[in-house]
């Protein structure tokens, strides 16, 4: 076929010879074709395969339809930040697994962004055992499987650590042992609507001087300093709401008794080894990205810079840092959605993340077509939004080029 | 004035620039630059020297090497008990695979390893590549499953530990790499429905995490059968992985694909080459050179992605250890070091991947220059 199609002419109209020969060569024509051949063939094995699943749903009595949802799930959840009880529906079990999802990839993404910032930092130091130490690090944890430092992490800290009545107690107020972290947290009382209030009112005053400072640098060039204001802005209006709400200072500390600990925040050894293993590991690729984010600014930039007489601060600020970011946030927001996914593998230690809610829910109702579906669904729909997040960043930040 | 007086004083001599050369500035730049950096070099000597004898005592000083289960009971994890792989290496390496017959998963092994060698240097990408992995693979399974010449009959629910992991990354990729070049080139062709069609597969591939692709292996793909068929769980895992790393696969080489000159194509179109024509003799070979290091770390992710498939319970080297110490009260104790062990394999795999695809980036743009 291909020795024949050799000789005519790649583009359309077709001039040789009969009529019906060049119909059927016209680049048009076999684009349709192509086109028709796909769908068709998508919607026959779609099809056959649908059909089969019917088939076999009814022969092993498999019911379908979302319905199941609204019945009881009649299973407990082991931690959940919302109410929740083995009374309530499915999908209200399906809320309880995507919110302990979600609580861990943002905290994961706060410490990874930290973490890997640090050591992408650190691989470009002047310092050679800094800068070998952060190069080790990278070079270790990225090359073994996630899943693998999620099942050992979780074993460290389960068979490791000594049970609750002889808890670890390494700082005032912060117990370690197999049954996960205690630590203090501030008791609620009204007082502390007053303080929020003060520290929304700092934000917007920081804000507003931010605003005021670069309109005063561009009417008249004069540079008014901005961080040390802001952030006493923040202090000030915080503490201020703080003393007009009488000054709240309880604190909820856990305190060692006979076998337990009790009060206080706590967190879960499951908890601890999803996100632990996920910070460590996604730290190790963050870093990378940044150190070559700083690499792909030319060394001229910097040297310009020097030579406008920017200090090394205003130069980090002004023209590092705005062009290494161009580079490093797309691969990051790749990674956090990475580490978003990788979440699933909590499955694998019993964190009852989405999946693991799924999972359960499917061995127990026998729903896998819609177990499936809904989780499925639920992380499309979390990488889309990131997707869409993304695009309007990098819309954003584009190079204007007039 | 002023500047006529100061061209007459005399500016006086700057030191002499510190040498750069010799240990001393080595050095000098290196660790003691200013008092940051002398700052940063005595917290890290103060953290290994902290650090570095207590993990030497614990890995290799006082560990028990012996598989001799009340000597490593007698530490109580103040040292590492390294007997537990010497105990149970051949089930953490080889799953459930019979004892007597593990000679033929470690036979195949090697011959896998050396042919993945092989394949690495670029003297030998040739036609007969492509057709020695598809020998090799034939002779893996007939080796590993046997039945016949006086071989036992293994079925693939017994092959596992490291044999496993390889198979399923290998022969995954392999599998993925025709199917993504497909999607690579539907997703730039210029027909809407196949366009639309490769920029959703791939879009929905990657936005699921891949546990969520192998539980539709293994609880819908029996669905899609006909009744009374269910495909090998091996196969049904297999499927998943190539369909996954696929979607992979395609954006690294769409990536190659951009970056041919649009000359090249209209250089194949005025010889007057077919679509076909010109994607095999023009386009391809320079845009798959062009992106081997991505599909080198297409191969790192889905060597180590290989470790999931233990949540559907396949014994690859991360399921054949649990396979091994879950149920041994006497070594369930010493997972950590267990887990060393595998990671180690894992880290061995990776990185001299990661190492091989640094070299031949190298290599390649020495070549193109």
């Amino acid at each position: 076929m291909a020795s024949t199609e050799q000789q005519s002419p790649a583009t359309p109209p077709a001039s040789t010879g009969g009529t019906k020969t060049s119909r059927w060569r016209s680049r048009a024509f076999r684009g349709l074709a192509y086109q028709v051949i796909l769908v068709v063939v998508v919607l026959l094995v779609g099809g056959y395969l649908a059909g089969n699943t019917l088939e076999n749903m009814r022969v092993r009595g498999i019911q379908s339809g979302f319905g199941f949802f609204l019945q009881p799930a009649g299973f407990g959840i082991g931690e959940s930040m919302i109410e929740y009880d083995s009374s309530e529906p499915y999908w209200k079990a399906f809320v309880v697994g995507l919110s302990n999802t979600l609580r861990v990839a943002v905290v994961g993404i706060v410490l990874t962004t930290l973490f890997g910032t640090l050591l992408g930092i650190g691989r470009l130091s002047r310092n050679f055992l800094l800068r070998t130490l952060c190069t080790a690090y990278v070079e270790l944890f990225r090359n073994v499987p996630v899943l693998l430092q999620l099942l050992m992490w979780y074993f460290v800290l389960t068979d490791w650590l000594p049970d609750m009545s002889a808890a670890l107690n390494p700082v005032t107020g912060f117990f370690l042992s197999k049954n996960g972290l205690s630590f203090p947290i501030p008791v609620w009382s009204a007082g502390h609507f007053a303080t929020l209030l003060g520290l929304g009112g700092g934000i917007a005053a920081a804000w507003w001087h931010a605003r005021r400072a670069r309109h005063a640098f561009e009417i008249s060039g004069a540079q008014w300093p901005v961080l040390w204001p802001a952030i006493g802005m923040l202090v000030a209006g915080t503490l201020i709401g703080w003393l007009v709400g009488g000054m709240p200072g309880a604190i909820d500390m856990p305190e060692r008794g006979e076998l337990n600990i009790s009060g206080g925040g706590a967190v879960t050894p499951e908890f601890i080894a999803v996100t632990m293993g996920l910070t460590i590991y996604t730290a190790a690729f963050v870093a990378e990205i940044v150190r070559s984010g700083i690499q792909a600014v030319p060394r001229g930039q910097s040297e310009a810079a020097n030579s406008l007489g920017l200090s090394r601060a205003q130069n980090l600020r002004l023209v590092l840092l705005p062009q290494a970011m161009r580079v490093i946030i797309p691969p990051v927001t790749n990674q956090y959605l990475n580490l978003t996914k990788n979440s699933s593998l909590a499955v694998a230690i019993g964190y009852p993340d989405l999946v693991s809610i799924s999972n359960t829910t499917l061995n127990q109702t026998g729903r896998a077509v819609e177990c499936i579906l809904v989780m499925m669904t639920v992380y499309l729909v979390l990488s889309l939004l990131t997707a869409a997040l993304t695009n309007w960043y990098n819309t954003r930040m584009a190079i204007k080029e007039r | 004035m002023a500047a006529a007086n100061a061209m007459r004083s005399l500016i006086a001599a700057r030191p002499a620039p510190p040498r750069t050369a010799g240990s001393l500035s080595w050095l000098r730049r290196n660790l003691f630059a200013d008092w940051k950096n002398t700052l940063a070099t005595l917290l890290v000597v103060a953290v290994l020297v902290d650090w570095l004898p207590f993990v030497i005592e614990w890995g290799i000083v006082d560990a028990v090497l012996r598989p001799d289960n009340a000597a490593c009971r007698a530490l109580e994890h103040a040292a590492a008990c390294w007997g537990v792989i010497a105990e149970k290496y051949r089930l953490i390496l080889f799953g459930r695979f019979p004892f007597a017959e593990q000679w033929r998963p470690l036979v195949g092994m090697v011959m896998m390893v050396g042919l993945l060698a092989v394949s690495c240097l670029p003297r030998m990408w040739n036609r007969w590549l492509p057709v020695a992995w598809v020998v090799l693979f034939t002779c893996f399974f007939v080796l590993m499953r046997g039945g016949f010449a006086g071989l036992s009959f293994v079925e693939t629910a017994q092959w596992g530990g490291l044999p496993l992991t390889l198979l399923l990354s290998t022969l995954g990729l392999g599998a993925a790499f025709p199917l993504s070049i497909l999607i690579a080139l539907g997703r730039r062709s210029h027909l809407p429905a196949v366009r639309a069609f490769c920029i959703g597969y791939v879009e929905l591939i990657r936005g699921i995490p891949l546990i969520s692709v192998l539980f539709m292996a293994s609880f819908m793909f029996p669905l899609f059968m006909p009744p009374g068929k269910t495909p090998d769980v091996l196969l049904r895992v297999f499927v998943g992985i190539t369909l996954f790393a696929a979607a992979y696969l395609a954006e690294a080489i769409r990536g190659g694909l951009q970056a041919i000159p649009k000359g090249q194509f209209e250089a194949a179109d005025s010889l007057g080459l077919t679509y076909w024509q010109a994607q095999r003799k023009v386009v391809l070979p320079q845009a798959l050179r062009m992106v081997i290091p991505s599909i080198m770390n297409s191969f790192i992710s889905t060597f180590k992605d290989t470790s999931l498939v233990t949540i559907v319970s396949l014994y690859d080297l991360t399921g054949s250890l649990g396979l091994a110490l879950n149920g041994d009260a006497n070594w369930r104790q010493f997972y950590f070091e267990g887990y060393l062990f595998i990671g180690l394999i894992y880290w061995i795999g990776c990185f001299s991947m990661s190492r091989y695809s640094q070299w031949i980036e190298r290599r390649l743009a020495a070549d193109a220059v």
